[in-house]
């Protein structure tokens, strides 16, 4: 099962992913990058069933590239998880995309945070998490967050938070991959 | 060499220059246009005067595809996906085609065992500093019962790629092959052998359109290209993940300790060697779904 989780602070936001790929009772990788960046400005964390989440990953990645070559507009963060929840919606009644994701990005209305499930559900939020490492590090956001977290400040609850995973899931999960977006672009950490 | 192959469709009707009345016989090839849809998408039509015409302009466009820069990959591979051949398949007769599969699973008489794909195998790659080691079990199982000690589990796409078998024999068989027939294609059209990374990505993407129709594919596909060695773990729900180590099949997890156990990156073709072949050794010994003898490839 994949941990998906995020925070926004005063002026980034962040998302983390743990790196494991799972098959019945094996584990086949523990280095894959859950994180796509889908322009400079927008970080998409994805966690689900490895197929719907590599090729729809993929596909939104490209409507919206072709979208701003089109049109020349960029899009925004909230106009980009909006499109995303609607091909989410779409699919629900044939074939749902068994993805749930986190998009967290930094664009003219400052850094921002949204939570979508597979079955298109979207939610503007400061901090989120999926998957059942949502379970163990929901609590620990809610206690440390507070609204103006400097980076270092964000580094350290991270850390808090996948040790805690760590700790106490049942699952074993060796490395994480976490990604910050700033007004100066797309960082890993 | 074009005319001689053209000119064989030609009848003997064609040369006759006396006025006579037709028997009936070959009313039938008089003015027939014998056509024929190339990949390229030409139609000719197999009339004296026009082949030769014909034919040049079939060399043409040859020479203008086998010259087209490296710039126009993108357009040459929308081709190659607009025009590959349709594949057609019949159907389960069913209303609803796609859910044979499972409800053959969840079916509760002897029609249950049509579709236990049983993954009685063990397959294993790895990559090293010298390449690639590929290393099969070759036995297949029909339940409890061994039905061929001899398999050929490994299965050459190219001369540069290998893919391995594990689930479903036909479907890995078949569309491996297919995967090598579009790898063929892309080089006539673009003159440069197709990277490992898009070949396994242009199978992720059949699989993946495939997904909940019971296609059972775990396959490995390796290959040694302009990037140097590359090894891809595919699955039939669309997984695609690139690796240095992997085991697929029923008796992975037993080949998995020995490999993890033993493997560095700095190993030298025979240790390499060896540990592929210990590793399915253990494996067979331990599961029952795996056995025969130990079939390898190396990409060195």
């Amino acid at each position: 099962m994949d941990t998906v989780f995020g925070f926004v602070g005063k002026d980034f936001a962040l998302v983390a992913t743990d790196c494991g790929v799972a098959y019945s009772i094996m584990r086949f990788s523990d280095t894959e990058d859950k994180i796509m960046a889908v322009d400079d400005n927008k970080l998409f964390a994805m966690g689900g069933e490895i197929g719907d989440r590599l090729n729809f990953g993929e596909y939104i990645q490209k409507n919206i590239h072709l979208y701003t070559f089109r049109t020349g507009i960029k899009l925004n963060v909230r106009e980009a998880a909006n499109y995303t929840r609607s091909e989410l919606a779409y699919a629900i009644r044939n074939g749902p995309y068994q993805v749930n994701l986190l998009i967290g990005g930094f664009d003219e209305e400052g850094p921002s945070l949204y939570w979508l499930d597979y079955l298109g559900t979207l939610q503007k939020l400061t901090r989120g998490a999926h998957g059942y490492g949502a379970y163990f590090v929901s609590g620990l956001l809610d206690n440390w967050f507070k609204p103006d977290l400097t980076l270092d400040e964000g580094i350290e609850l991270v850390k808090k938070c996948i040790n805690e995973v760590q700790t106490r899931f049942l699952m074993s999960q060796k490395n994480f991959v976490v990604k910050i977006v700033t007004k100066d672009g797309i960082r890993v950490i | 060499l074009m005319e001689e192959m053209i000119f064989f469709f030609f009848q003997a009707e064609d040369g006759i220059r006396d006025f006579c009345l037709s028997r009936g016989l070959g009313d039938v090839y008089k003015r027939q246009v014998v056509s024929t849809q190339s990949t390229w998408g030409f139609e000719f039509r197999f009339n004296k005067r026009e082949v030769k015409r014909a034919t040049m302009d079939y060399v043409e466009e040859l020479n203008k595809i086998m010259r087209k820069t490296k710039g126009e990959e993108e357009e040459n591979l929308d081709l190659l996906l607009k025009e590959t051949p349709l594949i057609k398949f019949e159907w389960a007769p069913m209303r609803d085609p796609s859910m044979l599969i499972p409800q053959l699973k969840s079916a509760k008489g002897p029609e249950k065992r049509i579709a236990d794909f049983l993954r009685g195998t063990t397959t294993l790659g790895f990559r090293f500093q010298g390449g690639i080691i590929i290393a099969v079990d070759s036995r297949a199982s029909m339940g409890s019962f061994i039905s061929d000690e001899s398999v050929r589990k490994i299965l050459e796409i190219n001369s540069e790629l290998l893919g391995t078998m594990a689930g479903g024999a036909a479907d890995c068989q078949y569309w491996e092959r297919y995967l090598g027939m579009l790898c063929r294609l892309y080089h006539l059209r673009n003159g440069h052998k197709v990277s490992v990374a898009a070949a396994s990505k242009i199978l992720a993407n059949i699989l993946y359109q495939y997904r909940g129709y019971g296609l059972s594919v775990g396959t490995m596909i390796a290959g040694w290209d302009r990037n140097g060695p590359s090894l891809y773990l595919l699955d039939g729900e669309g997984l695609r993940i690139k690796g240095d180590v992997f085991s697929v099949g029923s008796g992975s997890t037993f080949a998995y300790g020995v490999l993890d156990s033993h493997y560095r990156k700095d190993l030298t073709v025979e240790e390499a060697v060896d540990l592929g072949v210990r590793a399915i050794y253990h494996a067979t010994h331990r599961d029952a779904g795996s056995g025969g003898v130990c079939r390898g490839e190396n990409f060195l």
